[in-house]
């Protein structure tokens, strides 16, 4: 075993190592070179917003249009106020679309969905969206049927 | 009775002294600067013992955990009608825990020992003792190289192990049982978060690398210099550095993955 061979295959390991982390990186954890893409931020006020999370899904008929940002509690009306980021390209949302919670699946996690209004204008960055419909709370279904309201 | 106390202290002083023995032998390893141009051919040599050679049953291994895990989850997954999530599941099992740990655990058994009786065979020679008299110093010259190799290697075998394991669980998954190759990925990717796992998981294998280094060459270089000296050293070292590796592992993931 000459040095040569030793640097080369020392060389070609550290690389392998390199190029499963790029792999790592790309295919498993999904982290794309594009993904700083511009996004511009949105709120919606709810009564109650089950399970969501930051980082969670916000979509528009299924198709992932941004993510959520953050969850608060607006003391003054101790409402929810969830801000999300939506996509850019996503520029014409009409200003009278009702961001809703749902569940995908039975037991899957929780995400906004937007229900499209038929409003002209769109939603602008920053604004708030007229009406939302909270997290539909099994529980709270149940209770109300057996109390018989 | 009083002997067999006295015995249990003697035991447990002897356990703090060599503790300390270990910790004043890192910092001798650690203190001398390696000379960048006489070193670096030495730690290409020792890179190329502990973690090339490591190279074929790392791969192997990971192979057929990842198969497993495939099988396994599919057969678990599929009661739920749920067979969709077996590529999160194995992403996120061999990311975050089976990697870094099942290769800490083979490094220890094939590189570790190797280590080990190397050193310890050194000393019994008095290979060791001629470089000290030669005016070399074997803690520059023959341990350092080889602490670095063992911390430099584990983390790169760790993330080669996890992309074999992905990439067998696939085999199992996609093309044997007939999950959708793109709920595979599609779910992985949804799931797997490349600072939270992939990071993660990469400082585990890093210290484990760094803990299981130091205890093959400290054991190595403070054997009893006899033959039966030699192999109880070595024994030494695939315990203590599985124990090790096992510990810290679940003091990693509390304080990674445990929300508190």
């Amino acid at each position: 075993m000459t040095q040569r061979t030793t640097d080369i295959a020392v060389g070609l390991f550290m690389l392998a190592g390199l190029a499963a982390l790029l792999f790592l990186a790309l295919q498993v954890s999904g982290l794309s070179p594009k993904s700083a893409k511009s996004t511009y931020t949105v709120y919606a006020d709810f009564n109650d917003t089950g399970g969501i999370t930051p980082r969670g899904r916000v979509s528009m008929a299924g198709v992932t249009v941004g993510s959520i940002d953050s969850i608060t509690l607006n003391k003054e009306t101790f409402q929810a106020r969830v801000a999300m980021s939506i996509h850019g390209e996503v520029d014409n949302i009409p200003a009278d679309s009702a961001a809703v919670i749902r569940t995908s699946g039975l037991l899957g996690e929780q995400y906004i969905d937007i229900s499209i209004g038929g409003d002209m204008d769109s939603l602008k960055p920053g604004d708030t969206f007229y009406a939302t419909q909270s997290a539909m709370n099994i529980e709270r279904l149940i209770s109300n049927f057996a109390s018989g309201k | 009775m009083i002997d067999r106390i006295a015995s249990f202290g003697r035991s447990g002083i002897s356990f703090v002294i060599s503790i300390g023995r270990a910790g004043r032998f890192l910092g001798g390893v650690l203190s001398g600067v390696p000379r960048p141009v006489t070193g670096f051919p030495l730690l290409l040599k020792q890179l190329y013992s502990v973690g090339v050679l490591s190279l074929a049953i790392i791969v192997v291994s990971g192979l057929f955990i990842g198969m497993v895990l495939g099988l396994q989850g599919y057969t678990i997954l599929s009661d739920f009608g749920s067979e969709a999530a077996i590529g999160q599941m194995i992403a996120l099992t061999l990311v975050r825990e089976l990697g870094p740990v099942v290769t800490a655990l083979l490094f220890a058994g094939r590189a570790g020992s190797a280590l080990t009786a190397e050193i310890g065979l050194m000393k019994a020679t008095e290979q060791l003792s001629s470089m000290e008299m030669m005016g070399v110093d074997p803690l520059r010259r023959v341990i350092a190289p080889r602490l670095w190799a063992g911390f430099i290697a584990m983390p790169v075998l760790a993330i080669i192990f996890s992309m074999v394991g992905i990439w067998g669980g696939m085999l199992v998954g996609v093309e044997w049982l007939g999950v959708f190759e793109g709920s595979y990925w599609g779910n992985m990717q949804a799931s797997v978060d490349f600072r939270d796992d992939v990071i993660n998981g990469v400082i585990k294998s890093v210290v484990f690398g760094f803990v299981c280094a130091w205890i093959a060459v400290y054991q190595g270089y403070d054997c009893v210099p006899t033959s039966a000296g030699i192999s109880s050293a070595t024994t030494k070292t695939v315990v203590y550095s599985s124990l090790a590796v096992l510990g810290l592992d679940f003091v990693l993931t509390a304080v990674m993955f445990g929300n508190f």
